[in-house]
């Protein structure tokens, strides 16, 4: 069989493959470079002579590093892919989780669970799931009155219903006085220092299914992307796919927010990114959204840890500022 | 197979609006069959209904001699293959890539291509003189390039009938005669039966050999070019002066528009 498909088979395994060696680069630099001192070398040692190491650095690795960056890759292919599916089933290349105001929506959801006093799991994610389902269909519903295809009408009512979902933040926010604000306000800004390899492994067994889904239909985006005339006359079922791929992806999002807070603009960056250099064939930007995603992550919470000479900042400033200068370069682009 | 598409009392509406009625007509297997009819005298419409992509209200559409609605999309899409009036293509697609997706009505879910499925989409790509442009980008296309690509596209789909909305539209006069060449080419070598929305008459009466004038989403006339392109029926569906005479290039009719100052008051 696979000889039969060889053509696109080779095609997935190398960019795979490729990607894969950079997110584990990555990744390793990640684990090995924190507050506390320690390079690559050290980490070299405690690797192969763990029981000669330093037992203070192995539980900063083990216990700190370790989940935070498997978080952050986990994050960032999710968040990726969000904005992937995003931009193929509403055919603009601006559409983004968090542009469009679904993070926010989710985000809404989560605070209302912190309030409520829920448990992470599954009590936050759920209310997420809610608040992000709600504004996708109101962004929906709002911009399908004068057809989906408007692209401004789509970006604009994003825009408001972020502002909206913004505004009942900051009300949430205001009205809480205790303990519980500092946390909201830390999470809001997009944090990934609060995973523990728990939390992490909890995270995964959400997401993954929700990966092996969008891959199923990553053909199906293709066929779409020929505008729904085509699609259906080449036999592609568009309602059955738009539905499960709108509730997949917003089930990721928001399990995403609810663990991290607002990481905005990765799943903007990123599907550019490989469009440019790998077309738009989804079945291979898949791959390439979920580990260079994943890599990009951890490469922008590294830079959140390493920048500051005190403390850290919240990796989403990061994924903010490399990311909404890109967003108004496409915009300008776009309308040309 | 006696017809290729069968359609008898089919009525649509959308909202309120009565879109076509009382349509009842047949298209035999190696027909060249053009719809010709003023803007939004449902045209478009009825191709969609053809290709499956909206259902009728009430009557009966059948393909292939078994009713639509007895296939599913998959197989459907095996029969028929539609080139939409106006495709997006803001993500850049390949030529080659574009032309494979036509494999899909006869793949799994992946899409992932056999040897086969390469092999016709080259051929696709020969037939549709398109080899030097295969690698390109969609993008970077001309709007004849881009037709000819979707084109291909069908062709790779391999259909018993290929259905086309306005495929000339807003192109020059030398990527007109093109595709029309391409179409006729098509139904000689590949059997396809052609049906096609057309604006323009003459293309219609010098290609086609049943045409079906459409009137405010009722039947006005069907039947050879000859028989339906007469200045009475023309006139009376498309409301301008016409003056039609024999075409110098053979037997068909040629539709020739009266400016104002020619009509006599």
């Amino acid at each position: 069989m696979s000889g039969d498909h060889s053509d696109i088979v080779k095609r997935l395994s190398t960019v795979s493959g490729l990607l894969l060696i950079v997110l584990v680069v990555v990744m390793l630099v990640g684990i090995s470079i924190g507050s506390s001192g320690s390079g690559v070398t050290s980490l070299w040692h405690i690797i192969t002579d763990p029981d000669h190491a330093d037992p203070m650095l192995l539980t900063i690795i083990w216990k700190l590093r370790l989940p935070r960056v498997l978080l952050a890759a986990l994050v960032g292919a999710a968040l990726s892919l969000g904005g992937l599916v995003f931009q193929a089933l509403l055919r603009n290349p601006l559409a983004e989780p968090y542009i469009l105001g679904i993070s926010g929506g989710s985000a809404i959801g989560a605070i209302l669970g912190i309030l409520l006093g829920l448990s992470q799991f599954p009590g936050i994610t759920l209310t997420s799931f809610a608040g992000s389902l709600t504004t996708l269909l109101l962004i929906i519903g709002i911009s399908a009155g004068q057809s989906i295809l408007q692209k401004n009408a789509l970006l604009l009512s994003g825009v408001m219903v972020n502002a909206f979902c913004s505004a009942v933040i900051m009300f949430l926010v205001s009205m809480t006085h205790d303990a519980r604000l500092h946390n909201i306000i830390f999470w809001l800004m997009g944090d990934l220092s609060m995973g523990s390899l728990q939390h992490t492994g909890i995270l995964a067994m959400a997401l993954i299914p929700c990966f092996v889904i969008i891959f199923w239909f990553s053909n199906t985006m293709n066929l779409m992307l020929m505008g729904k005339e085509m699609a259906l006359s080449m036999g592609v079922n568009i309602k059955r796919a738009t539905v499960i791929l709108l509730v997949t992806t917003s089930l990721m999002v928001s399990a995403c927010v609810s663990q991290c807070g607002l990481i905005g603009l990765v799943g903007l960056v990123i599907p550019h990114l490989f469009r440019l250099m790998l077309g738009s064939d989804h079945r291979i930007l898949f791959p390439a959204c979920v580990l260079g995603g994943g890599a990009y992550m951890v490469a922008c919470d590294l830079l959140a840890r390493a920048i500051p000479q005190h403390g850290e900042m919240p990796a989403g400033v990061i994924t903010a500022l490399i990311g909404a200068p890109l967003f108004i370069y496409l915009l300008k682009r776009s309308g040309r | 197979m006696k017809h290729a598409i069968t359609l008898e009392n089919i009525q649509y509406s959308y909202g309120r609006a009565l879109v076509l009625r009382d349509i009842t007509f047949s298209v035999t297997p190696g027909d060249f069959f053009i719809v010709i009819g003023p803007n939004g005298s449902g045209k478009t419409t009825l191709m969609k209904l053809i290709a499956g992509i909206a259902q009728p209200d009430t009557g009966m559409l059948e393909i292939l001699d078994r009713p639509i609605h007895s296939y599913s999309r998959k197989i459907l899409a095996r029969q028929i293959a539609f080139v939409p009036q106006s495709v997006p293509i803001d993500f850049p697609f390949s030529v080659k890539e574009v032309v494979l997706m036509g494999r899909s009505p006869y793949q799994g879910v992946l899409g992932l291509e056999t040897k086969e499925d390469i092999k016709k989409m080259q051929q696709a790509i020969t037939f549709t003189s398109m080899t030097h442009l295969a690698d390109r980008k969609m993008n970077q296309l001309s709007g004849g390039e881009c037709q000819r690509a979707f084109i291909a596209r069908a062709i790779c789909q391999e259909p018993s009938v290929l259905l086309l909305d306005e495929p000339t539209a807003s192109l020059d006069l030398s990527h007109q005669i093109r595709i029309m060449d391409l179409m006729e080419k098509l139904k000689a070598e590949k059997q396809i039966t052609i049906v096609m929305v057309s604006h323009d008459v003459n293309l219609a009466a010098m290609y086609g050999n049943r045409l079906l004038l459409l009137d405010k989403g009722r039947i006005a006339e069907i039947g050879p070019p000859r028989e339906v392109l007469t200045y009475q029926n023309l006139e009376r569906s498309y409301g301008c002066t016409l003056l039609v005479d024999k075409n110098p290039l053979g037997d068909v009719p040629r539709v020739t528009l009266v400016p104002g100052k020619f009509v006599p008051k």
